[in-house]
């Protein structure tokens, strides 16, 4: 798996209430119309100036707070390849790989990524090159079962696919 | 070598012994999704081209986030979960039965099992001595569909609470210490046991207040040892006798804290973080134009009970709205019948019927730009109620209800007479 795109950059503790604020997500199911809010607190605009394929980079606790699934789903929707952080919140991480957004956790990448920085991802060998910077970093893979996931598009067409439950948690 | 609260219900599930950073594959005994995050699942279900649940005996749903509907468009989001637990016959809770979290302790949840609730705060349920956490609605999906999860045994992180609550110090005040402490991701992956002197004389509802909040600094469940206490309170509630539930002496933990509860004072978590807190004395005097009593927090007969004490013959200032919500139908009840609810309105509460209300930011006491208001909720996270450009601070029940009266954040030890 690999994704290509911009770098956005966001801080520490993106809270979910950030992402998409709670009062929108009680009113639809329609993601493409929730995403028009998101990040819309701390960065208004930013679902017009984001790029399918871009990829947000932040600091530590990305996702943390409520268990909201619309929080990756909106950032999905957005067509975002990818999220790297320092850390992410437990609830956000599950919820990501089950709807097939890769959240990629990469301690130094944050300082070495700037706004804007052309970048490439390799899920499975755990790599991101900074193509603007010439710089490499390497990361930890995902466990195996969470790649396959993530390349059937989330848990549901996993399932799907494969037909049982074990299999997902198991192989 | 010993085992934790979350080793012990985890080993016992799966029928053999784990320990910390195993990975599972568990059966789920409770499912419980609401109005925010029912409606995903339900969807996800239908992509999964499943048409039943797997046991509706063991589903519950929740219509309280937007209690009654503020709009036709999440009145009809409302409509398609009713005929959903219809059409399945899971359990449902239309709206007015309170938050899904105070439903669940007062009817659904046993100690020894494994909880899963698409609402981050389902970590209350370990209060009860149960493994209860939070997941998304897909995660939910497919525990409808196989009854089951994989989870990762976590660490966990000792909180031994010594000393004694002393008036006007609470279990709120013992929780915004830890998660000052801890960070808004110290806990992260962990499981949060408390243990102690003080846990120990605590009341069954006091330690939901103290679990509730574990998510706060990233932890996956908050857990309290099944005592006398916890043992006398599900009597009363299913007429049975459960086992007891406590942690090995010998049992590893990946961190400890230790926390004297009698040199506590009543705290508050100023905007935009829990983990930002402060003695109350240091925000003392901060004018507020709501106040707000309620939550899975602190919206339980007991809170009300302590805001009750101040707020008896007392009259809210003028400019200051007091709302206040008990968690669910029978809190309210409980309070009606004991008088609290005319102490409350005699002092110029506002009562809202059981649910979320204004916590989640979408109905019944939405802030105004510019506007601050001191909550016994658990977050405080900007636009958390609404408006981001507004401000929410954290407190107790007696500091909220102080605060009310002076219209500005008070020590409740400064009221006077």
């Amino acid at each position: 798996m690999r994704i290509k795109g911009r770098a956005w950059k966001f801080g520490d503790d993106i809270n979910t209430d950030l992402i998409i604020a709670g009062k929108y997500k009680y009113d639809t199911l329609d993601m493409k119309e929730l995403a028009k809010h998101a990040f819309e607190a701390i960065r208004p605009g930013f679902s017009d100036a984001v790029k399918p394929g871009d990829i947000i980079v932040a600091g530590k606790n990305f996702g943390s707070g409520s268990s909201r699934e619309q929080a990756p789903l909106v950032i999905k929707a957005l067509g975002i390849g990818a999220v790297v952080a320092k850390s992410f919140a437990r609830i956000f991480y599950r919820n990501a790989i089950n709807i097939g957004l890769p959240v990629i956790t990469c301690e130094k990448a944050y300082d070495a990524v700037t706004e804007g920085d052309e970048l490439e991802i390799d899920v499975e060998k755990g790599i991101i090159k900074n193509l603007t910077s010439g710089q490499t970093l390497g990361f930890r893979p995902l466990p195996e079962f969470m790649i396959r996931i993530l390349k059937e598009g989330g848990i549901v067409n996993y399932l799907k696919k494969y037909g049982g439950f074990e299999i997902a948690a198991e192989r | 070598m010993g085992m934790t609260i979350a080793e012990k219900i985890l080993s016992k599930k799966v029928g053999r012994k784990v320990e910390a950073g195993d990975l599972i594959v568990c059966d789920v005994d409770l499912v419980m999704a609401h109005d925010g995050t029912a409606p995903l699942a339900i969807e996800q279900l239908k992509s999964l081209g499943v048409d039943d649940v797997f046991d509706p005996s063991k589903i519950v749903l929740v219509i309280d986030h937007t209690a009654p509907s503020p709009s036709s468009n999440i009145s009809n989001i409302h409509k398609m979960m009713r005929e959903f637990a219809r059409r399945t016959s899971c359990h449902f809770r239309d709206i007015g039965y309170g938050i899904c979290h105070q439903i669940l302790i007062e009817e659904f949840v046993k100690p020894w099992t494994v909880v899963a609730g698409a609402d981050s705060h389902t970590c209350t349920h370990g209060g009860l001595g149960a493994f209860a956490a939070g997941f998304g609605s897909t995660d939910i999906t497919v525990m409808m569909a196989y009854g089951k999860t994989w989870l990762r045994v976590p660490e966990s992180i000792k909180v031994e609470v010594s000393g004694e609550l002393e008036w006007p110090v609470t279990a709120k005040d013992v929780i915004l210490h830890v998660i000052g402490e801890l960070g808004s991701d110290g806990a992260t992956y962990m499981a949060m046991e408390f243990t102690g002197e003080c846990i120990r004389k605590m009341s069954v509802d006091a330690r939901f207040t103290l679990t509730n909040m574990a998510v706060e600094a990233g932890a996956k469940t908050g857990l309290c040892p099944v005592d006398e206490k916890t043992l006398e309170f599900l009597k009363r509630r299913d007429g049975v006798t459960y086992e007891r539930l406590e942690p090995d002496k010998d049992a590893e933990y990946a961190d400890e804290l230790l926390v004297d509860a009698g040199k506590l004072e009543p705290l508050v978590a100023v905007p935009d973080r829990v983990d930002n807190v402060k003695s109350v004395s240091e925000v003392e005097g901060l004018e507020v134009d709501q106040v707000f009593i309620g939550t899975c927090t602190n919206g339980r007969y007991e809170d009300l009970l302590m805001a009750a004490k101040i707020l008896k013959g007392r009259k809210v200032h003028e400019g200051v709205r007091l709302i206040i919500q008990p968690a669910s139908r029978r809190v309210y009840l409980e309070a009606l019948n004991s008088g609290l609810i005319e102490i409350f309105l005699k002092a110029g509460a506002v009562i809202n019927p059981p649910g979320c209300g204004p916590c989640v930011g979408r109905h019944l006491g939405i802030l105004g730009d510019g506007e601050r208001c001191l909550s016994t909720q658990n977050r405080n996270f900007k636009g958390r109620m609404g408006n981001p450009n507004s401000e929410i601070y954290l407190a107790s029940p007696v500091v909220a209800a102080a605060t009310a009266i002076k219209g500005e954040i008070t020590d409740p030890r400064n009221l006077g007479e």
